[in-house]
């Protein structure tokens, strides 16, 4: 394979959309299908047969804005229409060509004005099992480039110059990373796909897996070549089935063509890729437990150093990448490294996806350059908060990460801005709180989650979150003291302190930042046995006569 | 690796790099307190007990996996460590029961007292305890699930350790539990090294637990009664009506040469000494055939009486003595002086399990080439001979896995069968005969063979069935190179021992050929040159008389009672058994947990035995034998050289452990050479005369005495002439199985059955 047969492909994908006069790109995410966008689709399939008109009724991925689905989007027009059904099948083909039927378009001005798309520039326009037409939006010519015109070095020189950190939340920075591994003693390596995303209301990574799993597969088998890795294995969650059935296809389509396999564009370049599933646990997102669960064990946690790009995976050195930050790499090679610098901050650099949820009107999957404020992605993208309900914070990073007040809503979204505020950028999870959620209420729900997924490894995480879950619990039927809330305090920087992995260093993040900004609910539960937001039910003693 | 300097505490303290520094600060006196941490296992940094900090580093560092640089400075006692330790102590203890009152771990237990040192007294958290039921894996296991911390040492240890993998943890978080790996139940060796490890009460031992506190026991350490490993255990005595009981046995202190290591036959195997069938009283057989009870000086006028005119009337080649792999060295010693001085007969053998005289007789001269049982665990190569070492000699599987694990030694094995040791061979080699693997190693082209010839230094380790020319081959082979040191592995504790001690019809002790007796001519006055009766032939000849000590001649070989109807027996025993049946007169012996004296393993270290039992009207062999001496009117001074002023005390066997003390001034007087031996029934009155006269036998007195491994070499002196006469008895041991011992014991048989049906699924 080389850059002119890659062409041809595209020409060929291009000839054959050329002869619809419409397309209807019907989104078949897991939101959508959830609402039976496969039968929408048949359905639209029927109609425009039954109105005899040429109309392309494709398959495609997730559309972003997943409360609103099912989605589908209109060609050559580009209307967004939202809430389809079957029963309206008939008039959304017959509207092609004029305006959509009433009451299905959607208003995206500021959704999509504010959005800078280099992860999810393909979403929502191939089909996902369809490598073809992902050729045909520039795939693979990021691995050809690298295979035909660079040198390994130079592959990680190109990544370095990119700014590119770790998309998992951590944020070290790639090319880094590459660099050790592609260093380390020759012989066997291993490229590690991270894609157990496990934060409630993270929703990215499987977005990606699920649109555009080719964009994956490539990114991966460049970091291969750079490091020198001739295997690679990708970690899905079981709770993805659609995201492991995309993957399954893609890997069997990328051996096709081709780009998996021995000699892979006709260069001493083998690589290949297996899927494994994960079982379920949270703490396998941590990349030493997700190796140990990939070679069988249980997965938890072991300490490092080594870490693993010297010994990871069977002891050998091995890259471990979120599946946002392989998605990166395509256009960075395809395009340079410079390029992909050219958006963002100072240190932050590219652009971050976040799934935004919560107290929010615009549910949505978007795609923003660093730098842009909370503000802009929640009152701008987002919509704001629900009528008649007044901003009080969003919740970045997950359970390791924190609440950011209203008032700070003028930061800049970036690595070290976010860490700054108590939280931090984690994998992209955004939670927005408006005046009906109990700040306390939230440390605990978070610290429930923490308590249930530590692994058990060590002792401050283990009995930690109980404790800390017990106190919390506590604090919300307005059981505790002052006492407690000291003890609290003490018992967070015990288990930031002495935990093992990052899950239990990082449990006690969503207590100290609310205890940070709003430390006043907490005396409220305490003091006053009262939940400002009405969410905690207390249990008042009962007053003798 | 290079020597660094780091500073613990402002204190300058050099050390290899990249050691850890936990081991580093224990070595130079630094308490590091940890639970998850275990020398020699893998690394969990769990428990995050040994925190330190490390200057210029930003958060607390585990001292269990930080590893040693040069110029680094740690903190191991601020104020912040010493609250970081407490808080994860105040944790561990929210849901820890704190039935220490009855728990079997009190007064034992790590948290107890990590929790004394560190104070986390005060109870901060007030929540409901999360209680689960107790569970019993095995006859030997119970888990106390909310006593466990959860330090996966038990874990590790029956996985990495023990390469048995039949423990694993379920569950996540606060919920996870230490669970076998196979269901409900374990089905593994049973060995209890997860009990020994535990910290706490989590894993308790079936034997022993509520049985009593550790305070109220004695802990008297002695060698292991079984196998020829020779394992220290140590026994945890109670008085009791009979005497002293033993209550436990484990691997209290770890200060013997097994290391970390006892296996199941040491840990549970010591309920033999009251087995149903202890013979609690002396008896003779009476007029109408039936044995009655009588007392000792009876009993031994009566057998001393009948052994004298069999003697006058038929010549001591009439009478026979059969010896025991279970005694002492100077028991074995003193039997068969006995028999050849005073009963003037050679006719005497025991049922040998090795051809120790061979290997004696190849090694002879050639000092440096007899390894010692913890060369098998430092060894950089090994080539092991016949046998399966995981099931008859477990501390030696336990050496060698550990040495494969720890320092990548590389072990050959050559076998007829398929081992379990394979799993951490460089190579193995099927073959059909021992015969031709002398050749075979000596020849070209096979991988094998030029694999283990790559070996600069070789350790060789021949298991007891490989014998005869096949067992000379071998040694010739590996005499001929540099480098290459041997074992030879023999079944009982102290089968060695009684072949290097002369319980044989053709070799004095060290294997001086009877005719040929050298200094013994001089020490044995009138002992016979002829060489005697072996074993078998024994007992088909119709002797006069034959004594049998410490053995069970009749049911081991399945001989018929009735040849020796005509035959005067004595047997000196502690159990019932099919000699005793048809004995004239039975003196109850004590075993080896009720006596004191030395032991020669298989690899030739000697250890000392301590008297940790007592039971009452049951006498050690030593003594036995030296009454039977007496009431036949031989001066027992010259049997046993028991000092120049005549008897005085009974020091070692009346005074010591069980009396709640350590004979420190008999200890004292030993280790210079002084003069201990105040009577004749004392075992260590002998003790110069077989380091005299015995080759090999120059011990290390203070090392002996001081409960450490002693090395005997064999065969200093030539040997010249090698009957070699009667067959080896290869009586083969298992994980469960002493033969000649094991049967006596309950819970080594409850063992046996509770594994017999998953054997297959444990040995996978």
């Amino acid at each position: 394979m080389n850059l002119e047969e890659l062409n041809q492909i595209a020409d060929a994908v291009r000839a054959e959309n050329g002869k619809y006069d419409y397309a209807v790109n019907v989104c078949q995410g897991t939101g959508c299908l959830a609402q039976h966008a496969d039968q929408i689709q048949a359905a639209i399939g029927a109609s425009a047969a039954a109105a005899g008109k040429n109309v392309q009724v494709r398959r495609v991925g997730c559309l972003g804005f997943c409360a609103a689905g099912p989605l589908a989007q209109l060609e050559p027009e580009g209307h967004l229409l939202k809430g389809l059904s079957v029963a309206r099948a008939d008039e959304v083909v017959s509207s092609l060509g004029g305006s959509p039927p009433p009451g299905l378009q959607c208003e995206l001005s500021e959704l999509v004005e504010k959005q800078v798309q280099v992860v999810l520039e393909n979403s929502g326009k191939i089909d996902p099992e369809k490598i073809d037409e992902y050729i045909e939006r520039d795939g693979y010519q990021g691995l050809v480039k690298a295979l035909t015109e660079l040198r390994p070095v130079d592959v990680v020189q190109q990544i370095t110059e990119s700014g590119l950190r770790g998309r998992g939340g951590g944020g070290y920075p790639t090319g880094l990373k590459w660099g050790m591994v592609a260093k380390a003693a020759p012989g066997q390596k291993y490229v590690i796909c991270n894609g157990d995303e496990g934060d409630p209301g993270a929703f990215m990574d499987r977005s990606v897996l699920e649109s555009d799993p080719q964009r994956v597969i490539e990114g991966m088998a460049i970091a291969a070549y750079a490091v020198g890795a001739s295997k690679g294995y990708i970690y899905v969650r079981a709770e993805y089935p659609l995201a492991v059935s995309r993957l399954t296809s893609g890997l069997r389509e990328a051996r096709r063509r081709g780009f998996l396999g021995n000699n892979i564009c006709g260069t001493p370049f083998d690589f290949d890729i297996e899927i494994r599933i994960g079982a379920g646990a949270f703490v396998c997102g941590e990349e030493t437990a997700l190796i140990a669960s990939i070679e069988g064990l249980r997965g938890v946690p072991r300490v490092r150093p080594p870490y693993p790009a010297s010994a990871g995976l069977w002891g050998k050195p091995t890259l471990i990448n979120n599946v946002e930050t392989f998605a990166n790499v395509p256009p960075i090679l395809r395009k340079g490294g410079a390029w992909f610098a050219k958006v963002g901050t100072a240190k932050s650099k590219g652009t971050k996806v976040f799934a935004l949820s919560g107290k929010i009107r615009n549910t949505a999957l978007i795609e923003v350059p660093m730098g842009i404020t909370l503000r802009e992605i929640v009152e701008g993208i987002g919509g704001g908060v629900p009528e008649g309900h007044s901003f009080k914070a969003v919740q970045t990073g997950g359970p390791s990460g924190g609440c950011i007040p209203a008032e700070l809503m003028d930061i800049e979204v970036s690595y070290e801005s976010l860490i700054q505020a108590g939280s931090m950028m984690g994998s992209g999870g955004m939670i927005v709180m408006d005046d009906s959620s109990c700040m306390v209420n939230v440390a605990k729900f978070f610290m429930e989650f923490c308590m249930t997924e530590s692994c058990g490894k060590c002792i401050p995480c283990r009995a930690g979150t109980v404790q800390m879950f017990e106190l919390l619990a506590k604090i919300c039927e307005g059981r505790a003291t002052m006492d407690d809330l000291d003890l609290l305090i003490d018992l967070c920087s015990t288990v930031k302190e002495a935990s093992l992995c990052g899950l239990g260093q990082t449990a006690p993040n969503p207590v100290l930042s609310t205890l940070r900004y709003f430390k006043q609910e907490y005396i409220e539960h305490i003091q006053n046995k009262r939940c400002p937001a009405g969410v905690c039910t207390i249990k008042h003693e009962e007053v003798p006569a | 690796m290079a020597d660094v300097t780091i500073t613990v505490d402002g204190k300058k303290i050099t050390a290899p790099a990249g050691a850890l520094l936990i081991d580093v600060c224990r070595k130079a006196g630094i308490e590091i307190p940890a639970f998850c941490y275990y020398p020699g296992l893998s690394l969990q940094a769990a428990c995050r007990m040994c925190v330190v900090r490390q200057e210029k580093v930003p958060k607390l560092q585990t001292a269990c996996t930080t590893t040693v640089a040069e110029g680094q400075v740690f903190f191991t006692e601020t104020d912040e460590i010493k609250q970081a330790r407490k808080a994860t102590l105040q944790l561990l203890l929210g849901n820890h029961p704190l039935d220490c009152p009855v728990c079997d771990a009190g007064g034992e237990c790590e948290l107890q007292d990590m929790t004394f040192k560190y104070g986390a007294g005060e109870s901060l958290y007030a929540e409901a305890k999360n209680h689960r039921d107790e569970q019993q894996w095995s006859p030997a296991v119970f888990y106390d699930r909310p006593r466990c911390i959860l330090c996966y040492r038990c874990v590790r240890m029956c996985g990495e350790g023990m390469d048995v993998w039949a423990l694993g943890v379920q569950n996540r978080g606060s919920s996870a539990v230490i669970a076998p790996n196979a269901g409900n139940e374990l089905h593994c060796e049973e060995c209890g090294m997860c009990i020994d490890v535990c910290p706490v009460g989590a894993l308790t031992s079936g034997s022993y637990r509520y049985k009593t506190r550790p305070w109220e026991m004695n802990h008297v350490a002695t060698v292991c009664a079984h196998c020829g490993d020779g394992c220290k255990v140590t026994l945890g005595v109670r008085q009791s009506s009979e005497g002293a009981k033993i209550i436990r046995a484990d691997n209290r202190d770890k200060s013997g040469m097994n290391g970390d290591f006892l296996c199941a036959k040491g840990r549970f195997g010591f309920d033999f000494v009251d087995s149903e069938k202890r013979l609690a009283k002396p008896m003779i057989r009476n007029a109408q055939g039936k044995l009655e009870t009588a007392t000792w000086e009876q009993a031994i006028r009566v057998a001393a009486e009948k052994l004298s005119a069999v003697k006058s009337a038929s010549g001591g080649e009439a009478i026979g003595v059969i010896g025991s792999n279970f005694a002492t060295n100077e028991e074995a010693y003193l039997l068969q002086k006995f028999a050849r001085t005073v009963l003037g007969t050679n006719n005497i053998d025991h049922a040998r399990t090795a051809d120790y005289a061979r290997f004696a007789k190849a090694l002879a001269g050639k000092p440096g080439r007899s390894a010692g049982i913890q060369d098998a665990a430092w060894a950089p190569a090994i080539l092991l001979v016949g046998g399966d070492p995981t099931e008859e000699h477990p501390l030696l599987a336990w050496n060698l896995r550990t040495n494969a694990r720890l320092s990548k030694a590389r072990i050959y094995i050559a076998n007829t069968q398929s081992i379990r040791l394979e799993r951490q061979a460089k190579a193995t080699l099927k073959v059909d005969d021992y015969a031709k693997l002398g050749e075979m190693l000596a020849g070209k082209g096979n991988a094998f063979a030029e694999a283990v010839k790559g070996e600069e230094k070789l350790l060789v380790i021949l298991n007891g069935d490989v014998q005869g020319a096949a067992l000379d081959a071998l040694l010739k082979w590996g005499l001929d190179r540099e480098g290459v040191q041997f074992a030879l592995l023999g079944g009982a504790v102290n089968s060695r021992g009684a072949a290097d001690m002369g319980l044989l019809p053709d070799s004095l002790p060290g294997y001086v050929p009877v005719n040929e007796p050298g200094a013994f001519a001089n020490e044995y006055a009138n002992a016979p040159k002829k060489p005697g009766m072996a074993l078998h032939e024994m007992l088909q000849k119709k002797l006069g008389a034959l004594i049998v000590q410490g053995t069970d001649p009749l049911g081991e070989l399945g001989v018929d009672g009735g040849s020796l109807k005509d035959t005067f027996v004595v047997v000196l025993g502690a159990f019932e058994s099919a000699t005793t049946a048809v004995a004239n007169v039975v003196l109850p012996a004590s075993t080896l947990y009720e006596k004191t004296g030395t032991i020669t393993n298989n690899f030739g270290d000697v250890q000392l035995a301590q008297k940790a039992a007592d039971r009452a009207n049951v006498k050690p062999d030593f003594e036995i034998i030296v009454r039977l001496a007496g009431a036949m009117g031989v001066d027992v001074r010259t049997l046993v050289p028991f000092g120049k002023h005549g008897l005085t005390a009974d020091l070692g066997q009346s005074r010591g452990a069980q009396a709640g003390e350590a004979d420190r001034h008999a200890v004292w007087l030993a280790a210079n050479n002084l003069e201990p031996k105040l009577s004749p029934f004392d075992p260590m009155a002998l003790l110069d005369e077989i380091e005299r006269l015995v080759a090999g036998y120059k011990l290390d007195r203070l090392n002996l005495f001081a409960g450490n491994p002693a090395k005997a070499e064999p065969g200093f002196v030539p040997v010249s002439a090698l009957a070699g006469s009667g067959t080896i008895q290869r009586a083969t041991a298992g994980l469960f199985t002493t033969p000649g011992l094991s049967q006596y014991s309950t819970q080594l048989a409850e063992l046996a059955e509770h594994e017999s049906p998953a054997k297959a699924v444990a040995a996978d």
